[in-house]
């Protein structure tokens, strides 16, 4: 780790002032950014510490939605009455990644902006564009059991490593964020990007702009989700292949349904046109298996990791199975059913 | 930050070339409040071990895998190890130190040793530590919810099962 300043502003605006400079990071839990910097990977010249701001509530909004504040941590969040009972997909989500100590101190912002676990990211002695641009891709060609099917470049195939953010996606959450231009609202699916051209960029924010809040909308998808989690171990392991789906079900119909995959793209790979062609089906293995393929055209192997296409196609029929059912998969006993 | 930030070399050695100022920082750790100096980039973890030789608090993987360092912020489990020790000033620390002593072993130690829940040892003050935060964070029902929630401390010795009996035992005494 190099050394660096260090700033614990009290309020928002402060904390902005400080985090302008292309130089800072801002430090929240610190799992993943400590890390980074340890490995020498992240090395920011000055630290704006923003976990005295009051930013960690979790609070009801007008139109019933909820606002999970950016320094709520993971677990307060998983494990909040109104998260439970209103938002199951996203409990089940956060507690189906890393370990209880991770979640008491990850906090949500910090979820969605934690970088890629790419092998050759880490590792400062092999080639990376997305840390240092240009230099270019010790993965394609090489090790990319864990990397991207869809979505890829010829420049970065990483893959974005959180659960929760699969939920969120489904969920069609907001984004909000402050910063030197003033705040905005981003939607979920805009926030993170695919790699192109310029893999380091891993989402939309803008120097210096904070995350300040994640908002739900209302809608209920509490009775039809599931979120399906596949890895190399049953617990305290990144996913392979996940999916998060979020449906409605009405008089034997699928009213509303939304599908969103983890560990197979640069950001949580959702595809409209997907979701459209089953929409008003009757749910059963032949609709899911023409959402399978229309989420899942295009996509191209790496070679180690050409198995997750076929894993992928199998986890959303069965995911969308186990939403249409009701029977959501549990994740402390790992069996799917 | 910029993602693709490269470090700007002028910068890099004009914080190289300052003096190493060191921040206040005051923590209750096992029950004993410090008013300390740290410079900014030490860990949590470091803090206990280098400068106030609370050893028993692990380091495995420096990583946050292992679960080796973990410790009960405020009652909770973290890993000390990914903590920087400003971002906890005020808090209360409980280290494997502050859990029991020789001859008043605490309740976890003790089922411990009864159930042979370790081998070599050098996981278990961050299994006990993680078994606390476990039971007080009351999340736990079962002996299949305690091997989940127990899945951030790895064993190389393997004593996961003895592991869970003695977790089981004293959660289910304690509720």
């Amino acid at each position: 780790m190099i050394r660096f300043d260090y700033a614990r502003p009290g309020g928002v605006a402060e904390a902005v002032r400080e985090g302008a400079d292309d130089l800072a990071a801002y430090l929240a839990g610190g799992t993943n950014l400590i890390d980074l910097m340890k490995e020498n990977v992240a090395r920011p010249l000055e630290v704006v510490d923003i976990n005295r701001l009051p930013l960690a509530r979790i609070t009801d909004l007008d139109d019933g939605g909820l606002r999970l504040g950016a320094l709520a941590t993971n677990a307060d969040t998983a494990y909040d009455e109104r998260v439970q009972a209103r938002y199951p997909l996203l409990a089940s989500a956060i507690l189906a990644g890393a370990s209880p100590q991770l979640r008491n101190a990850a906090t949500n912002g910090g979820n969605l902006n934690q970088r890629t676990r790419c092998y050759y990211f880490y590792d400062i002695d092999t080639p990376c564009n997305k840390r240092v641009p240009g230099q270019g891709c010790g993965a394609i060609g090489g090790v990319n059991r864990i990397h991207a099917i869809l979505g890829a470049s010829d420049k970065c195939i990483a893959t974005h490593p959180s659960d929760m953010c699969v939920a969120l996606a489904a969920l069609k959450a907001q984004v909000q964020v402050t910063g030197p231009e003033g705040e905005r609202s981003i939607a979920f699916d805009d926030y993170h990007r695919l790699p192109g051209d310029e893999p380091w960029r891993d989402n939309t924010l803008k120097q210096g702009e904070l995350v300040t809040a994640i908002d739900l909308p209302a809608d209920d998808f509490s009775a039809n989700y599931t979120y399906l989690k596949l890895r190399d171990r049953l617990s305290y392991a990144f996913a392979l292949v996940s999916v998060a789906v979020a449906m409605r079900v009405e008089n034997g119909h699928i009213a509303d349904v939304r599908i969103a995959l983890g560990g197979v793209a640069h950001k949580p790979w959702r595809r409209t046109e997907a979701e459209e062609a089953i929409k008003n089906e009757r749910p059963s293995d032949t609709v899911f298996d023409t959402a399978a393929r229309a989420l899942l055209a295009g996509a191209t192997g790496q070679g180690d990791n050409s198995f997750k296409i076929g894993l992928a196609h199998k986890a959303i029929v069965r995911a969308l199975s186990q939403a249409a059912a009701g029977t959501p998969q549990s994740q402390t006993d790992k069996r799917i059913r | 930050m910029n993602d693709a930030v490269t470090i700007d070399r002028t910068s890099a050695v004009e914080i190289a070339g300052k003096p190493i100022a060191t921040l206040p920082l005051s923590l209750t750790i096992n029950g004993e409040t410090r008013e300390l100096k740290v410079e900014p980039w030490t860990t949590l973890l470091d803090l206990l071990r280098d400068k106030l030789d609370l050893t028993g608090t692990k380091k495995g993987c420096d990583h946050g895998q292992c679960g080796a360092c973990t410790v009960l912020i405020d009652g909770r489990r973290i890993n000390s190890c990914l903590k920087l020790a400003m971002s906890v000033d005020g808090a209360e620390i409980t280290t494997i130190e502050g859990l029991g002593q020789p001859g008043e072993l605490h309740p976890l130690q003790a089922a411990f040793i009864e159930h042979d829940a370790f081998q070599c040892g050098y996981c278990t003050p961050g299994q006990i530590c993680s078994a606390q935060g476990l039971i007080n964070e009351g999340h736990a029902k079962d002996r299949q919810d305690v091997r989940e929630q127990m899945s951030g401390n790895l064993c190389r010795c393997g004593a996961y099962t003895n592991i869970a009996d003695a977790v089981l035992e004293v959660m289910e005494n304690q509720a």
